[in-house]
């Protein structure tokens, strides 16, 4: 059974002046088969959680640890955390121009598989993968995410999570910019892979308006770089209707 | 009229450093003879040798006699006509003139120069192979490759230069009115190699030319390209791509001469750096004359600094002398890798040493998908991914 653990986690970013602190005492947990929804206003730290956890080179963490099964995460390079089995959705994945998506999804199986899968059989399984996620064939052959929109972008995000199978996959904020047909189908998309109940599940979103399509067994509103309450999905209702102003102090809208 | 200006004028990501980029005069006024006297020695100075290192040139520059020849093996597709031609041949030099006294004195030098003609009509689908191989380490060779489309005629040639020592030459295509010519310059010389030619394609009316150059091997390459139009409806691509190692100097100076109405005209070179003293230099002229309305033209350069120590100079010029033109841009930009594409790859699981040599071969990818010549295009991804192994990137 797959556990992510944060604790006390502290990271800071570089900036051009000294860095600045913007995780401040973190501490999750998330075991397979469960999912927990991240909710927070902008600025809050969100983002970094995911980054600090995929390894992005940004990001310093300052003390606290990650651990996955028990594994430390803060001492693998970012490809070995991929291949450990953490998956990050990012909320603006990049462009590769010459690089097509097929030649990457080959790459990326091929490493976290540890082998390279069976030509044919891989074919039918992307295929397949596309088709569900409503996925044109010809975004195959097209230079990773270049001149994708912000929806296909999404799909393709959620696509290699579907063909990559993670122990834990963290989504920042995928539903960020999606309209209702591509938030269906996008969540359709992380409803199927976390149906073995064998994989958690991190959701960090801005909006409540996901949860009605994925639901998430914990929800944690996180403020100011840290965890400042958490509770069930009764917690989502409650930030519909409230918003943030209890932790922010300021008035912004959790709902759509 | 249109003027594209992704990034120019100080609007973005090339700057003109150090006044360089503009010219002291306009490229109209640049010198050019087949008299190599006509020439003064180049000291280094000039405008157009600053980037060259002159003391690694074999004293090309300064009437180095020829001490070899270097061989020249042509494999003709069915239909292409070969011959071995002199310098009084009054098919010769009409493509264009040297504009420096190198190219002048390749011209003087040569002794027995090589023909191809392609006749009317023909339409051949087979490359024709030429494979220039250097007279050997010391020695100094010029030469002289004509290559010939006429009306309506389509052919494709590979021009493939290998070996050792110092070569100068200049290489002609006169394309016919409503012909098509596509050309591959491969320069994949030995580690000793000086190589410094003038390419001169003269394009006829609704004439097609499609250029490209990759340079890989020799110490010194020095190529300029120039086109220039006799008709209208020209439509010149040029293409290059080059991978300079430790101590490489890699030049490239194109010219596209708008004189004429309703042409076009496209320039991509791509290039890769990594090591010490690895260096390259584009230089993108173009020029638009008054009587050219209707141009459209665009030239960009990208380069991809590998690691420290290595540097490229890229200087795009576009003179403008009309503004009854359809569109004139140029892009330029040097950097090294981008982070966030490695980041992104990696989180994927891919290890780092993998993702880089994906985004170098995705970099190169339009420059190779361009090369219609199967072999040819294998060949260079294989030594691509040489060059990539030997550093470890």
């Amino acid at each position: 059974m797959a556990t992510l653990e944060i604790k006390d986690l502290h990271v800071s970013v570089v900036t051009d002046e000294a860095p600045k602190e913007i995780l401040k005492g973190v501490d999750l947990t998330i075991k397979a088969g469960e999912t927990h929804a991240i909710m927070g206003p902008n600025g809050s730290g969100k983002s970094t959680l995911s980054y600090a956890v995929a390894g992005h080179p940004k990001y310093t963490v300052t003390s606290g640890s990650v651990t996955l099964d028990g594994e430390d995460v803060l001492e693998m390079s970012v490809d070995e955390r991929a291949r450990a089995g953490l998956f990050l959705a990012m909320q603006y994945p990049v462009e590769v121009p010459g690089v097509s998506m097929s030649n990457f999804l080959r790459t990326a199986a091929t490493a976290v598989r540890g082998e390279a899968p069976n030509l044919r059989h891989w074919v039918k399984e992307v295929k397949g993968a596309m088709s569900e996620l409503d996925i044109d064939p010809t975004f195959a052959e097209r230079s990773v995410n270049e001149g994708f929109s912000g929806g296909e972008k999404k799909r393709h995000e959620i696509l290699q999570l579907g063909l990559l199978q993670p122990k834990i996959a963290i989504l920042d904020e995928t539903d960020s910019g999606l309209d209702v047909d591509a938030l269906r189908v996008v969540s359709e998309g992380v409803n199927r892979y976390k149906a073995s109940g064998e994989v958690g599940v991190m959701l960090i979103t801005h909006y409540t308006r996901i949860l009605k399509y994925i639901s998430p067994d914990f929800v944690h509103v996180f403020a100011n770089g840290r965890i400042v309450e958490s509770g069930g999905p009764e917690l989502a209702d409650v930030l519909e209707n409230e918003g943030y102003v209890k932790y922010t102090g300021s008035a912004e809208a959790a709902k759509v | 009229m249109a003027v594209s200006t992704e990034a120019q004028h100080g609007l973005s990501d090339h700057s003109h450093g150090a006044g360089a980029a503009i010219p002291v005069s306009s490229r109209a006024d640049h010198f050019a003879s087949f008299d190599v006297d006509a020439f003064e020695v180049p000291g280094g100075r000039e405008e157009i040798w600053r980037f060259t290192p002159m003391k690694r040139l074999a004293n090309l520059h300064d009437g180095a006699p020829a001490t070899g020849s270097a061989s020249v093996e042509v494999k003709a597709a069915e239909g292409v006509a070969v011959e071995t031609v002199q310098r009084g041949d009054a098919r010769l030099g009409v493509a264009g003139t040297p504009s420096d006294r190198i190219a002048a004195q390749a011209w003087s030098s040569f002794t027995d120069g090589t023909l191809l003609t392609v006749g009317k009509n023909a339409e051949i689908t087979d490359p024709t192979l030429v494979t220039v191989t250097g007279a050997g380490v010391g020695q100094v060779a010029y030469g002289h490759l004509q290559i010939r489309t006429e009306l309506f005629s389509k052919a494709v040639v590979v021009i493939d230069h290998r070996g050792s020592g110092a070569y100068a030459d200049n290489v002609e295509f006169v394309v016919g009115d409503g012909s098509h010519l596509t050309v591959i310059s491969v320069q994949d010389w030995a580690d000793d190699a000086v190589h410094v030619s003038s390419h001169h394609a003269s394009l006829g009316r609704d004439a097609t030319f499609r250029h490209t150059a990759i340079t890989l091997g020799g110490d010194v390459v020095r190529l300029t390209p120039t086109v220039t139009y006799t008709g209208k409806g020209g439509d010149a691509e040029l293409n290059g791509l080059y991978f300079a190692d430790h101590g490489q100097h890699l030049e490239h100076r194109t010219f596209i001469d708008h004189a004429v109405s309703n042409c076009r005209s496209n320039v991509v070179y791509k290039g890769a750096l990594q090591g010490e003293g690895a260096h390259t230099v584009w230089i993108g002229d173009v020029l638009i004359r008054a009587a050219a309305e209707g141009t459209e033209t665009y030239e960009l350069n990208r380069n991809l600094v590998l690691t420290d120590g290595a540097r490229a100079d890229s200087v795009p010029n576009l003179e403008i002398e009309t503004g009854e033109i359809v569109s004139a841009g140029h892009a330029s930009a040097t950097g090294r890798f981008d982070d966030e594409q490695l980041f992104y790859l990696q989180a994927r699981g891919i290890p780092e040493d993998q993702a880089r040599r994906l985004v170098v071969r995705g970099f190169f990818h339009e420059i190779l998908l361009k090369i219609t010549v199967p072999e040819v295009r294998e060949r260079l991804e294989a030594a691509i991914e040489a060059e990539l192994e030997a550093v470890g990137v």
